[in-house]
């Protein structure tokens, strides 16, 4: 459970757009939904997170209607050898990380 | 629920089957020409129905094979439970009812002068078209799985001559004991919505019983299926964990397979070595109605639901499994509900009436998932706006339940899904 999943190219060229793709397995349950008769506990990520050493890149907001395993895909251009963090936050305070480097060639 | 399944048959019949009386305006010398493209289940359908409600009309079926094999029952040939004969059907019975039957392939379409080019040169003028051709594979769509690729991991999803389906079969029985089976299954829409997993349940079957230490991995570009509680049910109850099912959401859908190496590599980048790969892969509908210019940006061709004559040519009506015929599924049922509809359609127009109302769709789809287990799905529906719908309160899928509670319904379903096949094909070949 909530092991992220990251697939960025190991390497591309300066000024290339690629696309990042992101899915972290997580129940992300409202805590409003009935299973026979009774509601479960409450569990969400509420913000996701991306840095490119350190600088924000992208970020999201999830709410209530955001879906199981949540996938987010996102577009980046970068220029030089960058390194991005990826951030799950749970509305608990739990938090998921995961990195990967990004060679410019 | 599946009360229904037994009536279809005559319902749909009924339906459709308005017989007309021979019209004062067609004479010897201008009899009506219905030419139909495709001997699958709509093609093959069409034809018959056609001789039967329209002895008037002269009824060309134009079809390369010179037999056919189903699709249904393919998974029990995988399981070593039929054989390819058992699966193939002749046009003997459709020759012997006066349906002119060519052997060759349709390479095109002159909308406009009403002509279809076939492979051997000759041209066949129509007054109207029935076009069933069927799928085609979209090659590459999953990076890598190109027509050379198939020979490696078979997608067995388009019968031909059986080929593919026993390529599956050899390499099943070639598996070592402790191997993996691979599936990739695509995403909606596509051929025969509960086949990929009547599949899976099969090849567990057999492996059950003669590699038990097998595993399935089944890979899907979906997050749900047709039928999915009763599958998974089953799966739980016959094949304890033998089968593990990924979904869209867990990373399940496939972009690139390695055909030599046998990799399925999934979206976010997981390699999956299996042993046996069956790759079900994306589709559209079939060439000759690309080519036509009859298919819309989603690859298949959309039609008029209550004459299934396409919305971008005239005098030419498109069935089966090639058309937009959400929410109705892409299945051999559907091709021969709705073949009757579209040829009474057609031969309505060239007599100058209006098209048969009310026209309803019947579908059945039955799955084996074991020895004397089957399960179904029930559909009834009807044309709307620019669409069909399912007709609300009709239908449904067999009950759930532990097989203990329910092993005699399980027990009928199988035979049920027998007599179905024994009677679509009767009603499609003899």
């Amino acid at each position: 459970m909530t092991t992220p999943r990251i697939r960025v190219p190991s390497s591309v060229k300066a000024g290339e757009a690629f696309e990042v793709r992101t899915l972290i397995d997580h129940p992300m349950e409202t805590g409003l939904r009935q299973q026979t008769g009774q509601t479960g506990p409450r569990r969400m990520i509420t913000r996701f997170e991306a840095h490119a050493d350190g600088e924000p890149l992208f970020a999201a907001d999830f709410r209530n209607g955001t879906s199981a395993n949540p996938y987010v895909a996102f577009i980046a251009r970068f220029t030089k050898t960058t390194t991005v963090t990826f951030l799950w936050q749970e509305e608990d305070g739990r938090e998921h990380r995961a990195s990967q480097s990004i060679t410019v060639a | 629920m599946t009360r229904l399944t037994r009536r279809a048959f005559g319902l749909s019949a009924a339906s459709a089957g308005l017989a007309f009386a021979a019209p004062a305006t067609l004479s010897a010398q201008t009899q009506a020409r219905l030419v139909i493209i495709g001997g699958g289940f709509g093609g093959a359908s069409a034809a018959r129905y056609a001789r039967i409600a329209f002895p008037n009309v002269a009824v060309t079926l134009i079809e390369p094979k010179t037999s056919f094999v189903t699709c249904p029952y393919g998974n029990l040939l995988l399981a070593g439970e039929r054989t390819l004969p058992q699966i193939t059907h002749s046009y003997d019975g459709l020759k012997a009812r006066g349906v002119n039957v060519v052997h060759d392939w349709a390479d095109g379409i002159d909308a406009t002068a009403k002509t279809v080019r076939l492979r051997g040169r000759a041209t066949v003028a129509y007054d109207k078209l029935i076009l069933s051709p069927g799928i085609a594979i979209r090659w590459n769509a999953i990076e890598g799985y190109t027509e050379a690729a198939a020979e490696a991991l078979p997608h067995a999803w388009i019968p031909g001559a059986g080929e593919q389906t026993t390529l599956l079969r050899r390499q099943l029985e070639a598996l070592p004991d402790g191997g993996v089976v691979g599936f990739a299954i695509p995403p909606n829409p596509f051929r025969c919505p509960p086949g990929p997993y009547e599949r899976i349940s099969l090849v567990a079957s057999y492996l059950k019983r003669h590699k038990p230490r097998a595993k399935i991995l089944a890979l899907d570009a979906k997050d749900a299926f047709s039928k999915q509680g009763l599958f998974q049910d089953a799966w739980n109850e016959l094949y304890p964990g033998l089968i593990e099912w990924v979904p869209l959401n867990k990373d399940g859908k496939v972009t690139r397979v390695d055909a030599q190496a046998k990799i399925f590599e999934t979206e976010l980048g997981t390699r999956h070595r299996v042993d046996v790969g069956n790759v079900i892969p994306p589709q559209s509908a079939a060439k000759i109605a690309i080519d036509a210019g009859l298919t819309n940006e989603t690859g298949w061709v959309p039609v008029n639901p209550r004459t299934f004559e396409a919305t971008r040519a005239r005098d030419i009506h498109v069935i089966g499994d090639a058309n937009v015929g959400q929410v109705m599924p892409k299945s051999g049922y559907i091709a021969n509900s709705t073949s009757k509809v579209a040829v009474a359609a057609a031969v309505a127009a060239l007599e100058g009436r209006p098209a048969p109302e009310p026209t309803v769709y019947f579908n059945t789809c039955y799955s084996h998932v074991g020895p004397e287990y089957g399960i179904s799905v029930v559909g009834v529906f009807r044309p709307s706006e620019n669409g069909f719908v399912e007709t609300p309160n009709s239908g449904g899928v067999s009950p759930r339940g532990p097989l203990a509670e329910q092993r005699e319904q399980r027990r009928l379903e199988a035979l049920h899904a027998d007599a179905w096949y024994g009677a679509i094909t009767r009603d499609a070949f003899s």
